[in-house]
């Protein structure tokens, strides 16, 4: 047993944080909350990639480091501490290139890889559909074969940032003859092809966080199917897992955990510290034990991942309850800002613009998005526990 | 960073669970409610052969040279068997002290008597008017001679009624911080004590110190400088209890597991239905964060680095998901569970960790404040 970290991963640790506090120092950026997920920005994303942080576990002969999930997990933990805008490659860098890597052919991955790690191929997700959410196997999005290629036809939706991606990551029905969950096939689809068009969505804080993505006859090059043809269920519940397992769930609004605490130190009420009531000070210290034990389930995500496994089960339970912190958190900075929570960036008298409102109302989302608490709960119960089905 | 055990730790695990199986059956957890030591003194005898009772002494004190993680692993399963013995009491309040600030001459004395199953100690701090710190502690040593003399009452000290010494905890200066611990020998005249009735039948007592003499040879560590020793013993204390209801926590919910998978209504499964499988992973998780969080401030103690947070989020989380995993575990389970028939009571009983009683979630919390820079 040994809860450390090597002296190694503690200087890149450092290494992180100064890479970061120079950007926010130099005007590049600042802490937000959701940054991880609605913080497109190319240039950073550029430069990360020149740190050479992107596809950091990735084999050597695809450009990547060869480093262990926990160092990826201390990279991502710090990108989350400190709200920087790593949307542009999370999705490619967290899921869909380790996805090529286990299922694409040896042309997909000198092709595909190589241009993630460069910070030039930023991969939305093309999962579910209006009827298909938590039951993705019912998607009807169909992909038919012809000639060389695959025609499709059907809509995505709740595809994150689409309008910045340049690839679209797409899960397609290929045979409906078969049982649901056997039909099913992965694509990567550049997002130019023809065919494809974008609506947005706006979320309840205002924010144009998805897209419905629709597609209209759109012919796509045989090669751009990834692993096995209805094979693609299977291949998608493991990426789920990694999907799902990361920092993004503990401190997707970590942002307001930091300006909160830096708030009740400084505001005086009755001429005492917000921080010196006792009620204050043991609500913000419940938040620090539960955030702590969350940050405890995550590395050991990591360790199950730096074993070669798919945390299916360990990434499921630690998704459930972070998020749930999130919301936590998020309520408990409305709890003591009052009717100063409310108010909206940009607002007179926002404190830090707007944080609180944002986070409570966008932090109801992350129970849902990459896998209800429903869905974390059951694979808990039934892949962790053995509880039966019926 | 690894999160398992080593082999060795693994081997003792099994071996303890192999002889807990088959020596701690819950009719000998009841047998010894209503006994009157409440243990056993040949399972004793066979545990100090084992190497238990000494296991993390060095050698040379006839202990086994293992480490206080090694200590945790083996409380583990002795929580997971509801093991009734003065071995907690023994071990981490009497002999670590001993061992961390004794003098040479009575760690020679005391821990090769502990190790092999001669002498069984207990620590007396509580007081009836307590509020954890320095100043509330009242029962004093006051000078006689060239000795001291014990007088107060001390409360829910474990096992006292079999104890053969106590550690116990006196004022022995007006000063707020003037503390001294003596090691005082259990059967001296003047030390009488009481077994409370307790929900778990686990033998706390009251100890009433009666002009007990003491000798300033018994004082352990520096006169007037005992609560850093206390402070130091309730921490250690305090992890190797969490580490000691992990294994209780591990037993309730694979039992209410096994309990699901079998139990039908409806034509069906319990655990089929999604509340119940919910009801069973929140429990998994509250489960998984006390173990994360246990070993964590075990290892780090074990391997003495600094700590005080990590006892904290142990502590503070232990005592937040301990009823909640309990409440849920009676739910699955229904009235079958608040039987006497049924071995969960003895689970639900040991399960408060208010093992010093100092308004934990309090002191707990505010560890934390100050050490997320709460101004």
């Amino acid at each position: 047993m040994d809860f450390a970290f090597t002296e190694e991963q503690n200087r890149f640790r450092e290494e992180v944080r100064d890479f970061l506090e120079g950007e926010i120092e130099q005007g590049l950026w600042k802490p937000s909350c959701d940054a991880w997920i609605q913080g497109y920005n190319p240039e950073f994303t550029k430069r990360v990639a020149q740190k050479r942080w992107i596809g950091l576990t990735w084999p050597k002969e695809y450009g990547g480091q060869e480093r262990s999930f926990v160092d990826r997990f201390i990279l991502t933990e710090e990108m989350l501490r400190y709200g920087a805008p790593a949307a542009c490659h999370w999705f490619a860098d967290r899921q869909i290139g380790g996805s090529i890597l286990k299922y694409g052919s040896e042309e997909q991955k000198r092709e595909f890889l190589p241009k993630i790690i460069r910070g030039e191929m930023y991969v939305g997700l093309g999962m579910s559909e209006t009827e298909a959410g938590s039951d993705l196997a019912s998607l009807r999005t169909m992909a038919v074969e012809d000639g060389n290629d695959y025609i499709i036809n059907g809509q995505k939706t709740w595809t994150s940032g689409a309008w910045f991606m340049n690839h679209i990551y797409l899960l397609a029905r290929t045979d409906t003859t078969v049982p649901k969950h056997r039909g099913i096939s992965e694509f990567i689809i550049p997002i130019d092809t023809p065919g494809i068009s974008r609506i947005p969505m706006i979320d309840v804080t205002g924010t144009e966080a998805w897209n419905d993505i629709f597609f209209d006859n759109v012919r796509v090059p045989k090669k751009y199917m990834i692993g096995e043809k209805n094979r693609g269920f299977y291949h998608v519940m493991e990426q789920l897992a990694y999907e799902r397992s990361g920092f993004e769930r503990l401190m997707g609004n970590y942002a307001l955990f930091e300006a909160l605490l830096k708030f009740v130190n400084e505001t005086k009420r009755n001429g005492k510290a917000l921080s010196q009531d006792t009620v204050i000070r043991h609500k913000l210290a419940q938040l620090q034990v539960e955030f702590e034990v969350g940050r405890l389930l995550m590395y050991k995500v990591a360790l199950v991942m730096d074993e070669g496994q798919a945390p299916t089960v360990e990434a499921a339970m630690s998704k459930a309850y972070a998020t749930a912190f999130e919301q936590r958190l998020a309520n408990t900075a409305m709890e003591i800002l009052g009717p100063y929570g409310l108010l909206w960036a940009g607002s007179k008298y926002a404190p830090f613009e707007g944080m609180a409102a944002h986070s409570y109302l966008g932090s109801k989302g992350y129970s849902l998005q990459a896998g209800t608490t429903e869905i974390m709960k059951n694979i808990v119960a039934t892949r962790g526990l053995g509880l039966p089905t019926s | 960073m690894n999160l398992t055990l080593s082999e060795e730790q693994e081997i003792l695990k099994k071996a303890a669970r192999d002889f807990l199986e088959e020596k701690c059956h819950k009719s000998f957890v009841k047998q010894m409610e209503q006994d009157e030591k409440g243990y056993s003194p040949e399972m004793w005898e066979e545990m100090a052969n084992l190497g238990w009772i000494g296991l993390a002494f060095p050698e040379k004190y006839g202990g086994s040279g293992m480490t206080f993680l090694d200590l945790c692993v083996l409380l583990e399963e002795m929580g997971r068997a509801c093991l009734p013995a003065p071995f907690f009491s023994t071990v981490v309040l009497g002999a670590l002290p001993i061992l961390n600030a004794g003098r040479e001459e009575q760690r020679e004395q005391y821990l090769p008597m502990i190790a092999s199953g001669k002498a069984t100690f207990s620590l007396a701090l509580m007081e009836p008017e307590f509020e954890y710190g320095p100043k509330a502690i009242a029962v004093e040593a006051t000078p006689d001679g060239d000795a001291y003399v014990i007088n107060g009452s001390k409360l829910f000290v474990p096992y006292a009624n079999v104890a053969d010494y106590l550690l116990c905890v006196t004022r022995t200066s007006k000063r707020e911080e003037g503390i001294t611990i003596f090691i005082v020998d259990a059967k001296s005249p003047g030390v009488n004590y009481t077994v409370l009735k307790t929900m778990a039948h686990d033998k706390l007592c009251e100890v009433l110190f009666d002009h007990v003499p003491a000798a300033k040879g018994n004082i352990l560590g520096q006169l007037n400088q005992g609560w850093n020793e206390v402070q130091k013993t309730v921490e250690r204390a305090g992890v190797a209890k969490c580490c000691e209801l992990v294994g209780n926590f591990q037993w309730v919910l694979e039992d209410t597991i096994a309990y699901a998978k079998e139990r039908k209504q409806f034509d069906r499964p319990i655990g089929s239905f999604q509340v119940i499988q919910h009801y069973c992973a929140d429990m998994a998780t509250y489960v998984e964060g006390a173990r994360l969080s246990a070993y964590q401030a075990a290892w780090m103690l074990s391997e003495g680095l600094p700590c005080t947070k990590e006892i904290a989020v142990a502590k503070s989380w232990i005592n937040e998901v301990s009823p909640l995993i309990f409440n849920l575990a009676h739910q699955i389970h229904g009235a079958m569970g608040l039987t006497m028939e049924h071995d969960l009571h003895f689970y639900t009983t040991r399960a408060k960790p208010v093992e010093f009683g100092y308004d934990g979630d309090n002191y707990y919390r505010e560890v934390i404040a100050k050490e997320m820079g709460l101004a």
